[in-house]
């Protein structure tokens, strides 16, 4: 069946059958690799996306249910590391092995879309679905405070100064 | 590497090679052999001197710098190089990062497992860089004219001190190929206090590329026209295929095609590991067809023994067995059960802890490409090596005609410290004669790992009336056949307490395991911590002793002869039990042990333990409700892992990582067998900690004038006792058996 995705504001066809999840069609028709798959029941929340800006498992979301509404992925927060998220995940270092933060990200970008100024509890909340293996949590938590400042201050600043592309020192 | 246009090969007196090599446009590439300080084992042979490649500098002053090891989130892929270019003397933020292919001609040894990336490569990574600055230093002095002696080096530039002239590395590099190779038992190396990188936190490599999207890890690689496996395998372990519906399976859309895998693992009660199991391989264009045909897969399975195995089962033998004598002992010191009689207070325990899973984030997935006569594969093995014997072996081919590019993993954790996923993909691209991507779903990985064995240790323990322990003995029932255990099952007899108690016995029995396990992140410390540390707690309470005072009194008896040197430091020889008593105190000391009052149902507990060559203490602030919903509040951590801790910033997230792992542990893992087969498939009947879980953790380094060794494995062990001791102040109640979810504790 043709179901037409707009995905990181880019529309595409896809012939899919109607209940392919909508990770598999991110990752392997539309090879958007930065979405993951973890566990295929939605208990770990490495493949979450923004569906209508809201924070899904895309896992768990049949292409179908997918078609009519803007998609997110990571890459589309942006494709050189500027979104405040990026920019906090980068700031504080927060990945080990870094593949369940794609979702983890996801998951923050939409909290702090609804909730610019998140307390500990709401983080904790909007976080829940999101499991890390390395256990990076207390830096993940760090990273979604800080890029909430970043987000307030960010009209300041100028994205070429967070050498995106280096590995820089942090002290 | 391409640029490579001569090669001048040095061979200096001590057999280190020095291999200079002028790249195309002026650059220069320095490889250098080095010899690893230590053979291990596990890990396979040691290597010899080889050549290996380890700097690239470009004219432009660019300096690309080789990481050897597997990247699986433990941070090698930027420490090794760190340690590189803190004696080449360059800026590091002008450093690239390359990943290396497994190339033992090159490198030497690639691996990533117990611990050993920093101890193995902390000497030879610096020795590689301070000689490549002695070679850019020399070519330098002599286009000036000058002494050498005159030249020092700063952010990769040769600096005269006399005149004030200053060359780039890039500028010089071409000359520098030219040069003698220094010896590099005898490079200069810096002092310390000198360091700029080194010691210094340095933002992991590849995280601008993680927080992008960038394909990144095993699972991401493609290759053109590659298609799509999955692999269904009998739910009881090595099961075969009596028949499957592949006429059925090969109709359905996608579908490339569908075949039975013979295999060759040789079940029993110890399973080889590393080996082609049987199952039914299916081919698709895309992994989500090969998915939904597997759905519609019926296999007749021969099921063989393992069918007759129960977790029920297991724990009513270890039962029996407990009431036995035991079949063998591993250690006697004095007369264990003589002065258990005499002793002034007795405490009898028997302590259980259960199979777990790995389950690393990444699911297990290989990419092969079978070519008429060799393959190539793109893995995220721990061991490329073993991956490399393995597939050799089983498809019969030599070991030159398989290459193995290294993939970043979404975590290890000792999981792909084991090849099947490798050679499942491998045989499957021979068999269809392509391009093949193999991916286990989370149900396959959970059904098919290594597991960290489960076991059953029963203490008997003494006081005397002065509060000393005079007595411990164990008589641990683990699994095995006569003298043969499987992987990770086994306790070295000079395990602490052993040598540090007068009258001390290690007992073992085994029953027989018709499954696979192997290492978990610390193997074997991560139970036997939780009940060495819980039975020490138990014999301070009994004898009206704090808990802290009671370990330090223990660490200051004067040791007994320690037994042959044991794989691993898992205890053994080399603890110290003055290293032990530093962390002992400052975690003590950190926390306010014994000088806060912390209010009813809320206690601190403390643990410690030794394994990869580091020491760690660990102190939690826990506090437990009626229902028993337990609060971790706060975690204290004192570490010695020697003198220099590499990458800080990280290294304090290895940390924080270990201890929220543990607490998972300790909290809701438990893999049981019925019928042979696993109960648990996937992370909702095997919980991990979440966020809200995660405790304050504060870390604190004790550097002491030792060789820097590893952290990702040591940190993990103390946390599990260091809680139930807590929750035994705080409550009264003694916890000995893992998970705590079976005796209805859960979080808060």
């Amino acid at each position: 069946m043709a179901f037409q995705l707009t995905v990181n504001g880019r529309s595409s066809t896809v012939d899919v059958p109607a209940d392919m999840p909508l990770l598999w069609v991110i990752r392997d028709v539309l090879k958007l690799k930065g979405t993951k798959y973890g566990c295929g029941i939605g208990q770990c929340g490495a493949c979450t996306v923004h569906l209508n800006g809201k924070a899904v498992r895309s896992c768990q979301t049949p292409v179908s249910a997918a078609a009519k509404a803007p998609i997110t992925t990571l890459e589309g927060l942006s494709a050189e590391g500027t979104h405040p998220v990026q920019v906090a995940w980068m700031e504080i270092d927060v990945p080990q092995c870094g593949y369940c933060q794609a979702g983890q990200m996801m998951s923050a970008a939409a909290l702090l879309a609804k909730t610019p100024k998140p307390t500990d509890q709401e983080i904790s909340s909007a976080m829940n679905g999101n499991l890390c293996r390395c256990g990076t949590y207390i830096r993940i938590r760090q990273a979604i405070h800080k890029a909430a400042e970043i987000a307030t201050t960010s009209k300041l600043k100028k994205p070429t100064e967070v050498a995106a592309g280096q590995s820089g020192a942090q002290q | 590497m391409r640029e490579a246009t001569k090669s001048i090969m040095v061979v200096n007196r001590r057999s280190f090679l020095l291999q200079v090599s002028s790249l195309a446009g002026g650059g220069v590439l320095l490889g250098l052999a080095i010899k690893p300080p230590k053979a291990s084992a596990q890990f396979g042979p040691p290597v010899a001197q080889v050549p290996n490649n380890f700097i690239k500098i470009a004219p432009d002053g660019t300096i690309t710098i080789m990481a050897k090891d597997p990247e699986v989130g433990q941070g090698i892929k930027t420490m090794l190089p760190m340690l590189i270019a803190e004696e080449l003397d360059v800026d590091w933020k002008r450093v690239v990062i390359e990943q290396t292919d497994f190339d033992d001609t090159k490198y030497a040894l690639q691996f990533a497992g117990g611990s050993l990336g920093t101890p193995f490569n902390w000497d030879p990574m610096r020795r590689v860089g301070a000689a490549g600055r002695q070679l850019l230093v020399s070519a330098a002095a002599q286009s000036w004219g000058v002494p050498e002696a005159e030249c020092s080096t700063a952010a990769g530039r040769v600096l005269h001190n006399g005149s004030g002239r200053s060359v780039g590395y890039g500028e010089i590099a071409s000359k520098a190929a030219a040069m003698p190779a220094p010896d590099l038992a005898k490079v200069k190396l810096k002092d310390p206090k000198d360091y700029k990188i080194i010691g210094h936190s340095q933002r992991g490599y590849d995280v601008p590329k993680i927080v992008t999207g960038k394909p990144l890890f095993s699972i991401d690689f493609t290759l053109p026209n590659m298609l799509f496996a999955v692999y269904q395998k009998c739910p009881v372990f090595a099961g075969k295929v009596v028949s499957a519906n592949l006429d059925e399976i090969k109709a359905m859309p996608g579908v490339r095609d569908a075949f039975v895998v013979e295999g060759n693992v040789k079940p029993g009660v110890i399973v080889e590991a590393d080996a082609l199991e049987p199952g039914v391989a299916i081919v698709a264009d895309s992994w989500w067809q090969a998915q939904t045909a597997r759905k519609k897969l019926q296999v007749k399975w021969d099921e063989g023994h393992g069918a007759s195995q129960s977790s029920v089962g297991f724990a009513q033998k270890a039962q029996e067995l407990s009431q036995q004598p035991p079949a063998k002992t591993l250690r006697k010191d004095g007369d264990p059960d003589g002065a258990l009689q005499g002793a002034a207070k007795m405490v009898e325990a028997a302590y259980t802890y259960p199979f777990i899973a790995h389950a690393p984030l990444e699911p297990q997935n290989c990419t092969a490409h079978w070519q008429g006569d060799k393959i190539e594969i793109w893995s995220n093995s721990q061991v490329p090596g073993g991956g490399r014997t393995l597939v050799a072996k089983t498809l019969g081919i030599p070991e030159k005609s398989v290459t193995i590019h290294m993939q970043r993993g979404g975590g290890g954790f000792g999981r792909r410290l084991t090849n099947d996923y490798m050679v499942e993909s491998a045989w499957i691209s021979k068999v269809v004669n392509a391009p093949v991507k193999l991916l286990w779903t989370r149900e396959d990985d959970f059904g098919h790992d290594y597991y960290r064995p489960g076991g059953f240790q029963f203490l008997k323990g003494g006081v005397d009336g002065s509060g000393k322990i005079v007595a411990w003995r164990n008589h641990f029932v683990s699994w095995g056949d006569g003298d043969r255990s499987p992987q990770a099952s086994t306790m070295s007899p000079g395990e602490f307490p052993a040598r540090y108690i007068p009258n001390y016995a290690l007992h073992t029995s085994v029953q027989p395991l018709w499954l696979k396990t192997g290492a978990l992140r610390a193997p074997g410390s991560n139970a036997y911590a939780f009940i060495i540390q819980s039975f020490i707690d138990e014999l301070a309470h009994a004898a009206g002793k704090d808990p802290v005072e009671f370990r330090l009194a223990l660490l200051e008896n004067k040791p007994l002869p320690a037994p042959a040197p044991s794989p691993g430091g898992f205890g053994g020889p080399e603890f110290s039990a003055e290293r032990t008593r530093g962390v002992l105190q400052l975690v003590a000391e950190k926390s306010g042990w014994g000088k806060r009052s912390l209010g009813s149902g809320r206690s601190l507990g403390v643990a410690f333990h030794y394994s990869h060559m580091g020491y760690f203490a660990e102190v939690a602030e826990v506090s437990v409700s009626a229902e028993k919903k337990v609060k971790v509040h706060k975690v204290w951590v004192a570490v010695d892992i020697g003198s220099q801790i590499i990458n800080p910033n990280f290294a304090e997230n290895l940390v924080h990582g270990a201890v929220i792992d543990g607490l998972s542990e300790l909290m809701g893992q438990e893999i049981t067998l019925e019928g042979g087969r696993v109960v648990q498939t996937n992370y909702d009947k095997h919980t991990m900690v979440r966020m809200a879980q995660a405790p304050e953790i504060e870390v604190h380094w004790l550097k002491t004038n030792n060789p820097p060794t590893g952290l990702g494995e040591p940190a993990l062990p103390p946390i599990l006792p260091a809680v139930c001791n807590a929750i035994f102040t705080a409550t009264g109640k003694r916890l000995r058996e893992l998970p705590l979810s079976k005796s209805g504790y859960g979080w808060a």
